[in-house]
């Protein structure tokens, strides 16, 4: 479980380019919009650093009183940040069309969290697959109050996982986010994939990870949702659609022993509205 | 006769009451000033040192030193003192100091509810600070106090409400004096457009604040309905929506962002034409533009929300609009470039601060841009990148500005000068120690740190370990700035009445002597055309 030494593929000070289509579009917006601001830092900054070095008193620099105002030039630095934000306004809108198609997905998880661990409910061909993902016991240890252990010798510290949440890969996978108490967020970066999930409602998100890409995946709970709200993680276990099917397979083989009756859900949902997306 | 008589005993009361009455029972608008300002020093200070608890624990990852439930108590009262007790109430200590001298009034429009404003704010902080030795602890479930989680607080509950009611109630009360004042006590021939630019930013924040505290108090009221009337309004079982609290909370929370940057806007505007001697660039296109991000500030509440699950509609337009509001905010930085351009500059702690305030806050503005790109902001969302943009446009931005304006015009409150040299040490040792603390972050936030945990994984160590020894740095040097104001108070070289004699102030506070008598304008002054700031 502890394959990839770092949790994404962040180079530690940048956004991590991502594993998905989506991701790829973000950084590639995040880059741009950047450089937009570089480049206005350079021009803005630099006048002012100009203005601080040529317009000093003690170099006998006198100041021009009339200077007060000129409507040409007001105009132009109105009209010129306008332009500027509708040429990023315009790849950012295409990206959110994208963000927000759900339709003609493959696999549908529902994913509830609760303080402060999650659940995935498989649905569609892996119905009845249905288990709670918790922080690491390792982990769990370490995090203590003094708990006397060095976070470092801890194998991907508060970003492990019991059982990850297993997906294919090439695959249209859609969430569907809820919460059984207070708001929490699933944010994996490498998928560009954050939402809230939030009791009453049920959020959407999809994701679909480059074939090639297999591998784990992790993220955090985005949303402060109480005490442990800093210690659960999300981990995504990325596989093959033949992988998957095998795990599939597995999960049901262990689910089904022929003695025992099927797990009954734990507790009634609350009721839940229709979601508010389109 | 009797009038000769009120005149003679007017005349005595040129010198200030003494003792506990002056300050309990205070109407003069100078006291109530020092008050709000002292107020919001000591405010400063205890928002610090939880944020000195946030850091120290945040040194290295692993639990050292506090609980995980006592660290999400030090973040969501460090919000609410630095916000309600420290910035919000210095602006208004300013107003109260400024406007009725700018706009050559005796006083404020309401002295008694002034009196009361104030008064009612050292007893909202002491419940709030209170809770602390409450069943259950004090409030944590963020200064955003979300439900359902808000919901979950022990006894701290009910007295957080209380309050935010009682700080509500403090600001909507401060904002209508400055409007009355404004409104009615300019000095004949100050026509609005004549008026500082000062007192133009904070007519139009009064707005703001009469605008949304009210739905603040809603918001709040609502939440204590859910909890002790067993209503519904947020809670999902019976009905309710909790989205629903954030929209309502979000209505307020971005005008209130503007609140505590429009009075700085105004801060600068005044600085910087004094030490560049030069009058402001553009002095009508600024007073446009505060009122056009005033309007602005309404329509982009979403922008908070977008990853809680919106209309796609709904993103595409809080995009826009979030995104629109960088015109004005430009057009003010183009402005102040254009000031400085081709002036004569020079560098006194109030324009150090300021020009502190001009870079950092642009800074802080183009990280606002890239969080407005609403498929970026799904990954900056909730991550330090946030902590860090908010942090440089309320620190280097807000603080700044008021650390600029109290070196700017606490010679003409006191009739002292301050010791420069002092001063300057703390701007410059401020300003390293305020970008190790929160460029990092940025870092941070982009690599995947969320926000508001106590504890991270181990590739987070060396950027926070930075941003902690930042944090510990800047919240030394504040002891300076205390020490330049308390000596400032004491004694120094003597003010005269114009202050920054080389420099060219303008206004018609530079009128009466320093420091300021207690009753000034008790006759409204003849307005020269050269204490306006236009021409």
């Amino acid at each position: 479980m502890n394959g990839n030494l770092s949790p994404n593929t962040s180079n530690g000070y940048n956004l991590p380019m991502g594993v998905t289509d989506i991701s790829h579009e973000i950084y590639d917006l995040h880059m741009l919009v950047f450089w937009i601001c570089v480049g206005i830092a350079v021009v803005v900054f630099g006048a002012m650093i100009y203005s601080l070095l040529k317009f000093r008193r003690s170099q006998g620099a006198i100041a021009d009183t009339s200077m007060v105002h000129s409507t040409k030039v007001e105009i132009i630095w109105t009209v010129i940040p306008v332009i500027i934000l509708v040429f990023m306004a315009v790849p950012a809108a295409e990206t959110i069309l994208k963000m927000e198609d759900t339709r003609n997905s493959e696999l549908s998880i529902r994913v509830t969290g609760y303080q402060w661990k999650w659940q995935y409910q498989y649905l569609n061909d892996a119905e009845g697959i249905d288990y709670f993902s918790t922080l690491a016991e390792d982990s769990n240890f370490a995090r203590q109050l003094h708990s006397g252990i060095d976070p470092k010798t801890v194998p991907n510290y508060l970003l492990s996982v019991d059982k990850p949440l297993v997906v294919p890969s090439g695959t249209k996978v859609r969430l569907l986010l809820t919460s059984m108490d207070v708001i929490h967020a699933w944010w994996i970066p490498d998928f560009g994939a954050k939402r809230d999930a939030i009791p009453g409602f049920i959020n959407e998100l999809w994701f679909k990870v480059t074939p090639g890409k297999e591998g784990l995946y992790r993220g955090q709970c985005a949303a402060l949702c109480g005490r442990d709200h800093g210690f659960m993680p999300i981990v995504v276990d990325v596989r093959t659609p033949d992988d998957f099917k095998k795990w599939v397979l597995e999960q049901k083989a262990a689910l089904n022993p022929p003695a025992l009756p099927a797990a009954a859900p734990a507790a009634a949902p609350e009721p839940v509205k229709t979601a508010q997306l389109n | 006769m009797a009038n000769a008589h009120e005149i003679a005993h007017d005349d005595h009361h040129d010198q200030p009451p003494s003792g506990i009455k002056r300050w309990l029972f205070a109407t003069n608008h100078k006291d109530i000033g020092t008050m709000y300002l002292v107020f919001s020093l000591t405010m400063f200070f205890v928002g610090g040192a939880m944020a000195m608890v946030i850091r120290a624990e945040l040194f290295q990852p692993g639990l050292q030193l506090v609980d995980p439930v006592l660290f999400n108590q030090m973040t969501t009262n460090h919000a609410l003192v630095m916000i309600f007790g420290a910035v919000m109430p210095a602006f208004v200590g300013l107003a109260n100091w400024m406007v009725p001298l700018q706009i050559g009034a005796p006083d404020m429009a309401l002295p008694r509810m002034n009196n009361f404003s104030f008064w009612l704010l050292p007893f909202a902080f002491t419940i709030l600070l209170s809770t602390f030795f409450v069943p259950g602890g004090a409030i944590a479930g963020g200064w955003t106090m979300y439900p359902p989680l808000v919901l979950q607080s022990g006894d701290s509950f009910p007295m957080l409400i209380f309050a935010v009611h009682l700080m509500g109630v403090s600001s909507i009360m401060g904002a209508i004096n400055v409007i009355v004042t404004i409104m009615n006590m300019r000095t004949p021939g100050m026509t609005l457009l004549k008026m500082p630019i000062f007192c133009w930013t904070w007519l139009i924040t009064a707005y703001l604040l009469i605008a949304v505290m009210p739905v603040l108090a809603g918001a709040v009221t609502m939440l204590l309905m859910d909890h002790f009337f067993k209503t519904s309004f947020f809670n999902a079982a019976g009905g309710g929506d909790p989205l629903m609290f954030e929209h309502v909370f979000w209505f307020f929370g971005h005008p209130e962002v503007y609140i505590m940057i429009l009075p700085a806007f105004g801060i600068v505007s005044e600085i910087i034409p004094t030490f560049a001697r030069k009058p402001l660039f553009g002095a009508t296109s600024m007073i446009y533009a505060t009122a056009s991000i005033g309007f602005l500030s309404f329509i982009v509440w979403g922008h908070h929300m977008f990853a809680d699950g919106m209309p796609m509609a709904a993103q595409l337009f809080f995009m826009m609009s979030t995104m629109l509001i960088a015109v004005p905010t430009g057009v003010k930085v183009f402005n102040w470039t254009a000031t400085l351009w081709r002036g004569s500059l020079s560098f006194e702690p109030p324009m150090l601060f300021a020009l502190g305030f001009l870079f950092m806050f642009t800074i802080g503005g183009f990280s606002g841009v890239m969080l407005a790109i609403v498929p970026a902001d799904f990954q900056y969302n909730n991550s330090y990148f946030v902590v860090a943009h908010f942090h440089y446009v309320l620190v280097p931005g807000a603080v700044f500005a008021i650390m600029g304006a109290v070196y700017y015009w606490i010679p003409k409150w006191t009739g002292n000068m301050y010791n420069m040299t002092l001063a300057k040490t703390h701007f410059w040792l401020s300003t390293i120690f305020v970008n190790v603390l929160f460029f990092p972050q940025h870092f941070l936030g982009l690599a995947g740190m969320p926000r508001r945990v106590p504890d991270y994984a181990v590739q987070f160590s060396d950027w926070n370990m930075v941003s902690s020894i930042g944090g510990f740095g800047f919240g030394l040097v504040q002891i300076l700035f205390a020490i330049a104001v308390i000596q400032c108070i004491r004694g120094g070289k003597k003010a005269s009445a114009t202050v920054w004699d080389g420099a060219r102030p303008v206004g018609l506070e530079w009128r009466i002597p320093s420091p300021a008598p207690y009753h000034s304008f008790t006759t409204p002054p003849v307005l020269e055309p050269a204490e306006v700031r236009r021409s």
